[in-house]
């Protein structure tokens, strides 16, 4: 039945949550866009215990299911709503800042990756670690120099030891959200994807744990950012870095054999990770929508929403076309995650969701520096600080571009030949 | 709790609807707009799916329960079928849903029965002004109170079977609010005039009506003394409309999609060029974010929320989808989108209506 109330203990969660944006994010965001790589800490250290129940909860529905990482009410007494509760903490934790969202102690990505594709043991040992000891942080490395949305041209290797049945890792990836934080910073972990079989294309792709301080990896580079600047973005060397076994995740059959199940497997990280992605360009969007009519309000300029057509001003006429892509992009990021929590697949709809808050949150905080004038240019406001911080949600997790090709595909019934 | 799936009994009401839609109006819808007149058993079989009559509660004869939800959920798949015979069905809805947002009891007794009828009454209702400058909050039709009547005075447009109509729900400003009054045909004052001239919608026959001293009872008031809260009703249509307006801007889509992949050109379906294919990626897009946007409007409205800044919002964000929508429709079938063999020039053209469609719907 159609409804769009959230259950009460997400209801619940929300005061705490805009606390911490207003009092550990926002008052730090300046400082912390001016001087890039410094860490958020005020963020971290509230965060850190609210996290650990996070991953708490999701760890004891583990359990009652045995692991299973279906959402749906068939594995579950009734839908799973833990997405929807992350999801919802991403929308208001980007309100506050994007850029220290992202420094955010969770299994994050990597959580994301494991439980697309990992085994039920392989769900509950990696993330039994974010629910104790100092804060850790979650990562994935995909991309790489020449294969960035084509993932499939990785040329990063994993080849098995037999003597001492461990894998070891080759390569350079690029792009790493938390990368630093995740394996120098703490004892978190980063989801490696790479190939065991060069010859075998997306058949040979695998994705693997590699645990904080691991001997091989190091920083090869930390990037400087347009926007989310908080965040720290590296370059990942693995240089003959052994990992357990193990750490290869998915299914015994995943691991023995050269199939696309465990590319595909991997891929389906992306179904949770898009909505997530949507989830924090709400959030910013939010932001610059509420300070720009707050601001242009102190102006005497408001909205008055019984006004025909012809008596809106162009600025009340674009106030309410953000207010409309910002509440669109909202509800197909929901749909998104609803559709996990009742089991249901989402490919089409996550990247719908995906696509469009990107599109919307880069419109919306363009106009709102736009629509502010010198105010909405100046360092002095956040304003346009959002809008570089926007920006990247109209890139990461695919393009804009890649969302809709998956989208066009989707909907026209389409392989990757036909559709290119 | 959150959830996007529609009940059963949305469920089977939607099945309902499309097989409807696609088995009847699909059949006559051109010939419709062509010829200005819809077949009346269409019309008869529509009305019989009991949209009206379902959501009127039984204490006034009918047979269920109110929901806008529901009512969304209908009115985008009758509009999918076609725009016109959608607003034909629901005509009746523009006295019986006011009746039973802000009607007083008596009017709910006196008038709701009529609605769960196997015949639709020929009630009809009177929003829309012929002027450039039309607010809905500011009518120049004016109704003033004089002992136990008001009288009326105004010109309306865009009234729909007003040649055939029994009763119109009249609205009129008084003292700078809007009201509405039930008003009977063949009433001194009122003289129903010639039938509009418009850019779509052709099939729907609707009327210039005007009121020159038309004098009703105080009782005729909707409302009774304390009148109605108008900003609540044109919510209500609004959010029909923008439903409406989900209906043609999927049935266009839709369209475009099988176009494009049946339509070879360069030795390949035009859906393989990205160029076609991100257009109805976009469409398709555009088409879902409208309806879950709806449904919120919907949804609050069903939980007694005042909706009315999301349905000011959503008309002025639909209006648009619609247009852009239908548009990239008549762009992918090129050539023949602009033939009036195909359906897609019809849609454009219904497309561009929703601006100026304030109060031709409501659920």
């Amino acid at each position: 039945m159609i409804s769009f109330e959230l259950p009460s203990f997400i209801q619940n969660q929300t005061q705490l949550i805009e606390m911490v944006a207003k009092q550990a994010m926002r008052p730090y965001s300046r400082d912390l866009d001016e001087h890039e790589h410094t860490r958020p800490t005020t963020f971290v250290s509230m965060t850190w215990p609210f996290t650990q129940e996070l991953v708490k909860r999701t760890l004891k529905g583990l359990e009652e299911t045995n692991g299973s990482n279906g959402h749906g009410p068939k594995e579950r007494k009734g839908p799973d709503f833990s997405v929807l509760a992350l999801v919802t903490m991403i929308e208001q934790l980007s309100w506050g800042d994007a850029g220290q969202y992202l420094c955010l102690p969770h299994p994050m990505l990597g959580g994301a990756a494991v439980d697309s594709a990992g085994t039920p043991e392989q769900r509950l040992r990696f993330l039994k670690k974010f629910t104790e000891g100092n804060p850790k942080w979650g990562a994935m490395a995909i991309t790489e120099a020449d294969a960035g949305s084509d993932n499939s041209s990785m040329r990063t290797t994993a080849v098995l030891d037999e003597d001492t049945n461990e894998w070891i890792l080759n390569g350079e990836k690029i792009f790493i959200t938390n990368g630093k934080l995740a394996l120098e910073e703490s004892d978190g972990l980063c989801v490696v994807w790479a190939t065991v079989d060069p010859q075998a294309g997306r058949a040979g792709i695998k994705s693997f744990v590699v645990e904080g301080n691991t001997p091989g990896v190091s920083i090869a580079k930390q990037e400087h950012k347009l926007g989310i600047r908080a965040s720290d973005t590296v370059s990942l060397h693995f240089d003959n870095v052994r990992i357990p076994f193990d750490n290869l995740l998915g299914s015994a059959e995943v691991q023995q054999q050269t199939t696309v199940k465990g590319f595909k497997g991997a891929m389906k990280t992306f179904d949770a990770s898009r909505p997530a992605v949507a989830a924090s360009a709400v959030g910013i969007a939010r932001a610059a929508l509420e300070f720009t009519v707050e601001k242009l309000a102190e102006e005497g300029i408001e909205l008055d929403y019984t006004k025909p057509l012809h008596e809106l001003t162009a600025v009340e006429r674009d106030l309410m076309e953000m207010e409309a892509r910002y509440k669109g992009a909202w509800l197909l990021t929901l749909r998104a995650v609803a559709m996990m929590a009742y089991g249901e697949s989402n490919r089409l709809e996550s990247s719908m969701c995906k696509f469009r808050a990107g599109e919307a949150v880069t419109w919306i905080t363009q106009k709102a520096v736009e629509l502010l004038g010198p105010t909405g240019y100046s360092r002095e406001y956040l304003v346009e600080k959002w809008m570089r911080d926007a920006k990247i949600n109209d890139i990461y997790e695919g393009t804009k571009q890649i969302n809709q090709l998956i989208v066009a595909r989707s909907i026209l019934g389409y392989s990757r030949r036909e559709l290119k | 709790m959150l959830d996007f799936r529609l009940d059963e009994e949305q469920q089977m009401l939607n099945e309902t609807i499309a097989r409807y839609a696609n088995e009847r109006v699909r059949k006559v819808f051109r010939d419709a707009e062509e010829d200005g007149h819809i077949p009346p058993e269409v019309v008869q079989a529509g009305w019989e799916i009991g949209m009206l009559p379902t959501s009127i509660p039984e204490a006034y004869g009918g047979f269920g329960e109110y929901s806008a939800v529901t009512g969304a959920v209908a009115t985008e798949a009758f509009a999918w079928g076609d725009l016109a015979v959608t607003l034909r069905i629901m005509v009746p809805n523009l006295v019986a849903v006011p009746l039973m947002l802000a009607g007083t009891e008596e009017q709910k007794e006196q008038y709701l029965p009529l609605f769960a009828d196997e015949q639709a009454p020929a009630f009809t209702a009177a929003l829309t002004e012929p002027l450039v400058r039309f607010n809905p909050y500011k009518l120049q039709t004016t109704a003033v109170r004089d002992g136990d009547d008001y009288i009326l005075n105004g010109t309306k447009t865009v009234v729909p079977l007003a040649d055939e109509a029994q009763m119109f729900l009249v609205y009129a400003a008084e003292e700078g609010q809007t009201q509405a009054f039930l008003v009977p045909a063949g009433i001194e004052g009122l003289q129903v005039g010639s039938r509009d001239k418009l850019m779509g919608i052709k099939a729907l026959p609707t009327f210039l009506v005007t009121f020159s001293d038309v004098r009703v009872p105080a009782a005729n008031k909707l409302g009774g003394e304390g009148g109605i809260d108008f900003s609540k009703l044109l919510t209500h249509s609004r959010v029909a409309l923008a439903a409406a307006a989900v209906g043609v801007a999927r049935a266009s889509y839709e369209y475009a999609r099988e176009y494009a992949k049946q339509r070879v050109q360069f030795g390949e379906p035009i859906a393989h060029r990205q160029s076609i294919a991100f257009m109805l990626a976009e469409m398709a897009t555009e088409v879902d974010e409208a309806r879950l946007m709806v449904w919120e409007a919907a949804w609050k409205l069903d939980k007694g929320q005042d909706a009315m800044r999301e349905a000011a919002v959503l008309k002025l964000h639909v209006d648009r989808m619609v247009l852009t929508v239908a548009d990239r429709a008549v762009q992918v079938l090129g050539g023949y989108g602009y033939i009036r063999e195909y359906p897609v020039e019809l849609w454009l053209r219904n497309a561009r209506g929703f601006a100026s469609f304030d109060g031709l719907a409501i659920i």
